[in-house]
């Protein structure tokens, strides 16, 4: 009997444009960052794990639990997977409210509507969004909808979470902020993470170990220390300083 | 002047808009989220009543549902009456015309909502109807409301084909675009003219509402 929170991955996948994907690679519980340029295959992985995509061979298991072994002809429909995603364009559903959004993924033969609604609330409010639970997605600021978006994750009671970059768009304190929300609803729910990147910062910030990604194959598995040293030291945020010299010009003007 | 003619139109359209809607609209969720063998023929298919001429169609359903043949007969004996030469056969008639408008329309507006939100859907445990159900149908609404708009306009319309399989005949089959014929061919022009207009009138609002419906993102 294996560790029934071990994710096991294995994969084989031919694109029609000639992309090869060749990977294997496990994740125990805590954050794997998957980490590689954009093309490298990184989004094909999350969408192969979750069934979105079927590969030509592979393996998905988590534990004894096989959800995919194509030669043995197993493919465990997407929504028996319980697999949270967050898309990089986070997906909330624009025709219902936030509170609605967060409750689609809860079990419904496990709890009354009025306890999906209060749970949902509760996951609201300790992400700081609560007072939106009645509006729709379309009047929320970038933060608020990804808090939304990390909420609906997390109410659905994953087996494992995946995150295909829902941070690009953020700006590096919001996301600071964020990393830290989301490593204690991880930890709390003890199941593996996936978080895809190419930002060096955030993978820092997040991962416990890194999974590096280069054409379709792993280059290397490894601490975050071992594999994304520290960046020699250079100004906290060179895209600042410019405008900073420019306001101090100005002024003596 | 006879007012039956438009009410007998009404009737046929709504019926015929009402079964073009259930079957056009499972026919374009099919076409819009399955891949199946045969998929390119069926689209084909369901736009050749928009192409064809009314007559061939007519010869195509008086074969297949005439009362000699299998569907027309077990029909007339279960019901009592034939499909032909009734108002069953003028909704027919009128559906096979709507039909194609609503999987066209239908069908891109389905095939507009963003894909990501139906994955988004199936990963939080949905099966693929209920993603459609909640997510999909709901995000495609106002396409398809314009669709049916669109189906009943044309519906309200046809000539050739109820012609072909309805008749003429006074009261029972006789819409009001066939009465419109009539009334040109027996000289009776202000009875032409106020069905004429009648026609029009519907015709505009249902095209200006469907416009405006698909203009107007939520």
């Amino acid at each position: 009997m294996s560790d029934p929170t071990r994710l096991l991955v294995e994969l084989h996948v031919e694109r029609p444009d000639g992309f090869a994907l060749d990977v294997k690679f496990e994740a125990s519980p805590g954050i794997s960052i998957l980490f590689g340029p954009s093309g490298s295959g990184k989004s094909t992985i999350l969408a192969a794990i979750a069934g979105l995509l079927r590969p030509a061979r592979g393996r998905v298991a988590l534990g004894d639990d096989v959800w995919l072994d194509t030669a043995a002809g197993i493919d465990r429909p997407i929504h028996r997977r319980h697999v949270a995603f967050v898309f990089q364009t986070l997906a909330l559903f624009p025709h219902l409210s936030a509170i609605d959004n967060v409750t689609y993924g809860m079990d419904r033969a496990r709890a009354t509507r009025a306890s999906r609604r209060a749970r949902a609330l509760t996951l609201l409010t300790r992400l700081r969004v609560g007072h939106l639970a009645a509006r729709t997605p379309s009047t929320f600021s970038g933060g608020e909808a990804q808090r939304v978006a990390l909420a609906r994750a997390f109410a659905m009671d994953p087996r494992i979470v995946l995150f295909d970059e829902p941070f690009s768009a953020l700006d590096r304190e919001l996301r600071r902020d964020l990393a830290s929300d989301l490593r204690a609803f991880v930890d709390e729910l003890g199941v593996p993470m996936i978080h895809v990147t190419h930002h060096r910062n955030e993978a820092r910030a997040l991962g416990d170990r890194v999974i590096l990604l280069q054409k379709g194959r792993v280059a290397a598995i490894g601490s975050v220390a071992e594999l994304l040293p520290p960046d020699p030291p250079e100004p906290a945020n060179p895209a600042e300083i410019p405008i900073q010299a420019t306001r101090w010009a100005r002024e003596r003007e | 002047m006879a007012w039956s003619p438009l009410l007998l139109s009404f009737q046929v359209a709504f019926a015929a808009t009402v079964l073009a809607a259930i079957l056009g609209l499972a026919l374009a969720a099919l076409l819009a989220n399955g891949s199946f063998p045969g998929r390119d023929l069926l689209d084909v298919l369901l736009t050749a009543p928009m192409v064809l001429p009314p007559t061939v169609l007519g010869y195509y359903l008086l074969v297949s549902i005439g009362r000699r043949s299998l569907v027309g007969s077990a029909f007339e004996s279960i019901t009592g009456s034939s499909i032909v030469f009734t108002k069953t056969g003028a909704v027919i008639a009128a559906m096979v015309g709507a039909i194609p408008l609503v999987v066209k329309s239908s069908r891109a507006a389905l095939e507009g909502v963003d894909p990501n939100l139906i994955h988004a859907a199936r990963t939080l445990g949905a099966t693929s109807l209920r993603a459609f159900l909640t997510v999909q149908l709901p995000l495609a609404r106002r396409g398809i409301i314009a669709s049916l708009m669109l189906a009943f306009a044309r519906s309200l319309g046809d000539f050739g084909v109820t012609l072909m399989i309805a008749g003429d005949i006074p009261g029972e089959t006789q819409t009001a675009s066939l009465a419109i014929y009539d009334a040109i061919q027996g000289h009776r022009d202000a009875e032409a003219l106020g069905l004429v207009a009648v026609l029009t009138a519907t015709a505009l609002t249902m095209l200006y509402a469907a416009n405006r419906l698909t203009a107007q993102r939520p």
